[in-house]
Order: C-alpha cells, then sequence, then structure tokens
C-alpha cells in the first residue's frame, strides 16, 4: 500500500514538474533520473611475466591471445552474451546458446558474471597445454553443472541436450528426439563403475583413462595457438 | 565468417574439448598446418605514408587486393615494403576496415574519388557499415544525378548534328530558340503577342468615356471591331504555332498530352467556340465565362520564362505538402465553423446564419484577413473567434517552409546545370586546343627528327643538342607510336622513285638514307632552308 502510495506521489511529482516545464516554455531535457550512471567495466590483466608464470604459454603466444581479445572485448571482460555471440558465429546451423551458458560458467571461474582475460587464458592453459588429468578435470568441471562434485543423469541430459542442439537439423541421418537420451545411457554405462545414478571425478576420470578413443581425442587441440 | 571471430578460434577449438568425452567414436585427425608463419608486420607504404600492420590482418580478407597474393606485385625489395602510389587519406579508411571489420566513409571525401580507391583495393561497397551508409548512398545518387544532367545537356545541345529531317530540325528550333535566328525570332514574335493578347483582354473591360445615354461603357464594347480584329489576330497566330509544334513533335500523341499544349488549346478554343455560337442567344451566358478562359494565355509565357517553370515544378513536386495544407485547413475550418455557429447562436441578429456561412468567417479569420464583415458579438465567440485565427496562423505555417526550401533547391540545382554546361563547354574548347596543340607537337618533333639524323650525318653535335631538349621522354615515346601507325598505314605506292643511285633529298647515296626520307617527304616542306643542297623533284 504504501509503495503504491510512493509511485503515486512520484507520478504526481512528474506530472507537475511537466506541466510547470509546458507553461514556462522551457526546453525538453533529460532528467536526472533517466540518466543512470553507465558504468565502464575496464579491467586490466595481471602483468605479462605474472601470467607467462601461472599459465603454460609463451610471451609471444599470451601477445597474439591478448591482441585478439583485446581487440574483441576492449573493456577487457567477456560477458555471456559476447560469449553465446561467439559460439553461434562458429556454429551457424543449430542453437549453440545453451553450450555457450555451460561454458561460460566453465570458463568463469570466479563466479562473478565475467570472464577477464586471467580466466580465459588459464582455462586456454588447461585445455591446450595441461595434462590429460588436467583436462579431464575441466571436462568434469563442464558437465557438474551446479558444481556438487556428482554429474547426474539430468545434468548430463541437459549437455547433452545442449550438444545436439548445437549441431542443430543438419545431421545425417536425421536424429531421432531420444537421441541425446539414448547417449546419456550410453555415457552412465560407460561412465558409473558403481551404478549409483551419479558419476564422481574419480569414475570420469578413470573410466576416460580406459578409454582409447577419448585418450586419442584429448590431444587433438595442441597446436591450436 | 567474420574477421574478428576468426580471432576466437582457438577458444572455440579448446573447448571442444568438452564434447570429447562423450564421444563414442573417434575424432578426424587434425589438420596440421604447414607453413606456419610467425605472424609478422608489414609494412604498408602508400604515397610516403608508412601504414603497419599484422599480416594476419590483412588476411581476414582474402578476397581484396590486400589480403591475396595480388600485394605481392607491389611489393619493393630494396625498402621490403609495398608500395602503393594511391591516396593515403582514403588509404586510412580500408585500413581500419581490415583491423575492424567496419567500412567507413569519411564525409569529407569526395564520392567518386572514394569509389575508385574501393575498387583499386578490390572491396565491394556495399560493406560500408550502417552508420556511415546512408550517407554514402546519398552522396552517390546526387552524383549519379549530376551525371545524367551532364548526359541530358549533352545530348540536348549537340553541336552540329549532321542530316536531321526538316522536321526534327523545326522541332529542335521551338525547343531551343538559341539554335537559329529563325527560332529566335519566332520565340520573340509569339512572346509578343502573347502579351498583346494579355493586355487586349485587361484593357477590354475598362471604362474609356461615356456614350450619350450617361452610360459608361467598357472599351471592349466601344471598340468592338478593333479588339476582335486584335484577338483574331492572336488567334490565328496562336493557332499556327500550335499546328507548326503539332507538326514537328516527335511523339505527337506525348505532345498532345504534355501541360503546355493543353495550355494552348484551352488559349485558342474560347475564341472558336465563340464563332461559333454568336448566334445562340441562350448560351451567350455560357460564351461570356468561356471568355475566361482566355486568361490562361499568360501561362503560355511559361515557355519563355524559366522562373515559371521552376515554379511550377515546385508546387507539383509539393504535391503532397499543399494536400497536407489544404487537408489541415479544411478540418480546422469546419471545426471552428462549427464553434463559431454554436457559439453566436444565442446572438440576435447575427450573421453566423449556418455552418456553411460560418465557413467564410473562419476562412477569413484562419488566413489572418478579417473582412470585418462577420463579427462575433458574443464573448464566447470571440473568445473562440480569437482561438480560431492563431491556430490560423500555425496551420498555415507549418507546409510553407517546406515548399519554400523545394523551391530554393530545385532553383539552385538550376542555376548549377547552366553554370556546369557554361563549364563544359569552356572545358571541351580548352581540350581541342589542347589536340591540336599535340598534334602540331608531333609534326613539329617528325620534323626535328629529320633534322636530328641530317645533322648525325653532318656530324654537329650541339644543333642536335638543341632541337631534341623540347621533347620529354614520354612526348618522344607518344610521337614514335603516331609515326608507326602512320607508317602502317600509309599506303607506300604513292611516293614516286628517287633518282636512282642518290637520294634526291639528302644528296646521298641510297644505301645511308634514313628511313624516314621517303616517307616524310611525301606531305612536308622542306623544314629547314640550308641544310640540304637539293629539293625534292
Amino acid at each position: 500500500m504504501s509503495g503504491c502510495r510512493k509511485r503515486c506521489k512520484r507520478e504526481i511529482l512528474k506530472f507537475a514538474q511537466y506541466l510547470l516545464r509546458l507553461i514556462t516554455g522551457s526546453l525538453h531535457t533529460d532528467t536526472v533520473e533517466d540518466e543512470m550512471e553507465m558504468a565502464t567495466v575496464r579491467h586490466r590483466p595481471e602483468a605479462l611475466e605474472l601470467l607467462e608464470a601461472q599459465s603454460k604459454f609463451t610471451k609471444k603466444e599470451l601477445q597474439i591471445l591478448y591482441r585478439g581479445f583485446k581487440n574483441e572485448c576492449p573493456s577487457g571482460v567477456v560477458n555471456e552474451e559476447t560469449f553465446k555471440e561467439i559460439y553461434s558465429q562458429f556454429f551457424p546451423q543449430g542453437d549453440s546458446t545453451t553450450y555457450a551458458h555451460f561454458l561460460f560458467n566453465a570458463f568463469d571461474t570466479d563466479h562473478n558474471g565475467s570472464v577477464s582475460f586471467e580466466d580465459f587464458v588459464m582455462g586456454l592453459s588447461i585445455l591446450l597445454r595441461g595434462t590429460v588429468q588436467e583436462k579431464l578435470n575441466w571436462a568434469f568441471n563442464l558437465y557438474d553443472i551446479n558444481k556438487d562434485g556428482y554429474i547426474t543423469k539430468e545434468e548430463m541430459l541437459d549437455i547433452m541436450k545442449a550438444i545436439y542442439d548445437m549441431m542443430g537439423k543438419c545431421t545425417y541421418p536425421v536424429l531421432k528426439e531420444d537421441a541425446p537420451r539414448q547417449h546419456v545411457e550410453t555415457f552412465f554405462q560407460k561412465m558409473d563403475k558403481n551404478k549409483d545414478g551419479v558419476v564422481t571425478i574419480d569414475e570420469f576420470i578413470e573410466s576416460c583413462q580406459k578409454d582409447e578413443n577419448i585418450m586419442r581425442s584429448m590431444q587433438l587441440f595442441e597446436n591450436v595457438i | 565468417m567474420a574477421a574478428g571471430v576468426a580471432a576466437w578460434l582457438p577458444f572455440a577449438r579448446a573447448a571442444a574439448i568438452g564434447w570429447m568425452p562423450v564421444a563414442n567414436c573417434p575424432m578426424p585427425l587434425a589438420p596440421t598446418e604447414k607453413n606456419k608463419r610467425q605472424d609478422e608486420l608489414i609494412i604498408l607504404n602508400v604515397s610516403g605514408r608508412r601504414f603497419q600492420t599484422w599480416r594476419t590482418t590483412l588476411e581476414r580478407y582474402p578476397d581484396t587486393l590486400l589480403g591475396s597474393t595480388e600485394k605481392e606485385f607491389f611489393f619493393n625489395e630494396d625498402t621490403k615494403e609495398y608500395f602503393f602510389d594511391r591516396d593515403p587519406e582514403v588509404f586510412r579508411c580500408i585500413l581500419n576496415f581490415y583491423r575492424t571489420g567496419k567500412l567507413h566513409y569519411p564525409r569529407y571525401e569526395c564520392i567518386s574519388a572514394y569509389d575508385e580507391e574501393l575498387a583499386f583495393y578490390g572491396i565491394l561497397p556495399e560493406i560500408i557499415g550502417d552508420c556511415c551508409y546512408e550517407e554514402y548512398k546519398d552522396r552517390k545518387r546526387e552524383n549519379a544525378e549530376r551525371l545524367m544532367d551532364d548526359n541530358d545537356s549533352e545530348n540536348n545541345q549537340e553541336g552540329s548534328m549532321p542530316s536531321l529531317s526538316f522536321r526534327q530540325t523545326m522541332w529542335r528550333a521551338f525547343e531551343n530558340p538559341h539554335t537559329s535566328t529563325l527560332a529566335l525570332v519566332f520565340y520573340y514574335v509569339t512572346g509578343f503577342f502573347i502579351a498583346v493578347s494579355v493586355i487586349t483582354n485587361v484593357v477590354e473591360t475598362v471604362p474609356c468615356g461615356t456614350v450619350p445615354g450617361n452610360k459608361e461603357l467598357p472599351c471592349g464594347e466601344r471598340y468592338a471591331v478593333a479588339f476582335f480584329c486584335l484577338d483574331t489576330a492572336c488567334v490565328m497566330i496562336f493557332t499556327v504555332e500550335y499546328l507548326l509544334r503539332l507538326f514537328a513533335a516527335p511523339s505527337r500523341y506525348r505532345f498532345i498530352r504534355s501541360v503546355m499544349s493543353i495550355i494552348d488549346v484551352v488559349a485558342i478554343m474560347p475564341y472558336y467556340i465563340g464563332l461559333v455560337m454568336t448566334n445562340n442567344e441562350d448560351v451567350s451566358g455560357a460564351f461570356v465565362t468561356l471568355r475566361v478562359f482566355r486568361v490562361f494565355r499568360i501561362f503560355k509565357f511559361s515557355r519563355h520564362s524559366q522562373g515559371l517553370r521552376i515554379l511550377g515544378y515546385t508546387l507539383k513536386s509539393c504535391a503532397s505538402e499543399l494536400g497536407f495544407l489544404l487537408f489541415s485547413l479544411t478540418m480546422a475550418i469546419i471545426i471552428f465553423a462549427t464553434v463559431m455557429f454554436y457559439a453566436e447562436k444565442g446572438s440576435s441578429a447575427s450573421k453566423f446564419t449556418s455552418i456553411p456561412a460560418s465557413f467564410w468567417y473562419t476562412i477569413v479569420t484562419m488566413t489572418t484577413l478579417g473582412y470585418g464583415d462577420m463579427v462575433p458579438k458574443t464573448i464566447a465567440g470571440k473568445i473562440f473567434g480569437s482561438i480560431c485565427s492563431l491556430s490560423g496562423v500555425l496551420v498555415i505555417a507549418l507546409p510553407v517552409p517546406v515548399i519554400v526550401s523545394n523551391f530554393s533547391r530545385i532553383y539552385h540545382q538550376n542555376q548549377r546545370a547552366d553554370k556546369r554546361r557554361a563549364q563544359k563547354k569552356a572545358r571541351l574548347a580548352r581540350i581541342r586546343v589542347a589536340k591540336t596543340g599535340s598534334s602540331n607537337a608531333y609534326l613539329h618533333s617528325k620534323r626535328n627528327g629529320l633534322l636530328n639524323e641530317a645533322l648525325e650525318l653532318t656530324g654537329s653535335t650541339e644543333e642536335e643538342q638543341h632541337m631534341t631538349k623540347g621533347t620529354s621522354l614520354i612526348e618522344s615515346q607518344h610521337h614514335h607510336l603516331l609515326h608507326c601507325l602512320e607508317k602502317t598505314t600509309v599506303s607506300t605506292n604513292t611516293i614516286p622513285p628517287p633518282r636512282p643511285g642518290l637520294c634526291a633529298w639528302h644528296g646521298l647515296p641510297m644505301d645511308k638514307v634514313p628511313t624516314e626520307c621517303s616517307e616524310v617527304a611525301l606531305g612536308q616542306a622542306h623544314p629547314v632552308p640550308g641544310v640540304c643542297q637539293r629539293g625534292w623533284f
């Protein structure tokens, strides 16, 4: 009730101001309320030497990475929208927003809603130059949506659906509606050793290390930069 | 894929590791990076201004000059940079396009210069960013119109077009009176008669003198015969003119439909109708009204006055604004007339007898005329009357600036067109002079060339140097080219054979004769007396 009254008062005040302006013929100016302080985000990354020490990239590689990063995001941070845009440009045939969302959460280690250059470099360092153990760890982190240490069937289903969405309808042969669910079943059969319905990090790493295909594919993207 | 997104490719590829554990089948092999070059800075020297950028920046757009191997043609080995002999100002925009992915159009730049640069660098103008695209398109359209104008005027004013039929000459004479004296005479004669006709119509109605009977007669009735003769003469001239135009028109159907011809017809019709109908008393009232149409003769002046034509064209192009003005006025009139009528209904002896009667008051008030024949008497009526006059000012003042600006734009366009035509004439004249100048230079150089050879043979070098210093390298190459053309096309049969054993002109044995001798001697006079002892036989 008080909120209503407050709002009424504000409206009346605005109207009175408007009438006054009308009568005195003052030019229309932006009211102070409309001006929102646009917080300009400016983030400067840590020094090059520090990053070089922390990550597994050389100075030159860091330079190349930063140039590309800064070109696209002059403010120094990437937010989720940009992530989604970038990913949708790489995968135009499907809807990659869900996967981009998960990916963003995996990169945004401190969960502040934006990925700075340090986060970016750290993530890439693991993905490109890390040991297989680290990579698998990162992948587990990606799949574990609520970061509780367990991958449930629902989480896996979400991830699977996101991946299939990215593919879009342009698969041959055309995928059936429950293809994600079946895929999740296969995955859980492979990974869930004690059949308790969730996959822990140890089960995950163990099962992956036993699978040759996965091991081989983890080495695929090493020479990306 | 947009250029900027290419920078994120490593990230996307890295993130693909997320799919690996879920995949059921082995992944395809990654492409191996052959010739992986370290990203290097390349220097682009554009007319002395050095721009530097990464090679990968330029390679974002491989279908342009800078992004493809085409730029290797401009590579300067000595300075290890790419040299372009082009405008560095525009190059700035083009390089920014590679850097940011957006092509901007600077407003101070000339549109055709910019287009040329874009064409040189292989960039399509369609990718100009949204921020500058409108401006670019506007300027381009303006330029195209100007070029079209030029072409049109060029076509209209073609110099002496040979073999025009009589009909075509006549039509041209009618459209452009300045082409021949006869046309000019015709032009002024018709103008004079239009003026005479209009003045006659006006003077006809002036009362001049009284006739016994105390009745003032207008001049038209007093000197009826004189006026009738004048009228007949004018109408005959107009009829002849109209028929001649009809005959000469390239497309008669289109001519009949054109505005000017309709005006012509309307101007002369009343006379003929009057001739036919003078005896019939019933329609003489209508006949009198028909005389009103004679005033349309004044519109025939628009052929003679450009300003009038511009005015007409302006009104035509502002038709929508005029329509809006009319519509809003009508709305306002109806509203205020209704209000005034009901406001004044109470007062006695009010002139506002009906709403249509109030229309007159509203119009007079809104246009701020205020004749005063109808005046509100009640207080409410006065209040509404004042509101009416205030709003009238506003409603009329709003569309007027649009019309005025339109008129100004069209008028200035016309001025510019005339100026451009004059400039073009001067330019063509200058080009003609330059052409004759260069052909004279060629003939001169030929003579000098011969002279050089003659001098060579006689062995004096200083005069030779004196002769050749007038021609630059390009000129001499140009002349050599013209010379080769001459040699190719001139038939050799017309040269009479020289005296056996000796070239008459040089007085030398045939084997020592320069090759140009026989050919040049065809049409050239002896260039320098005293060099050769013999004349040509």
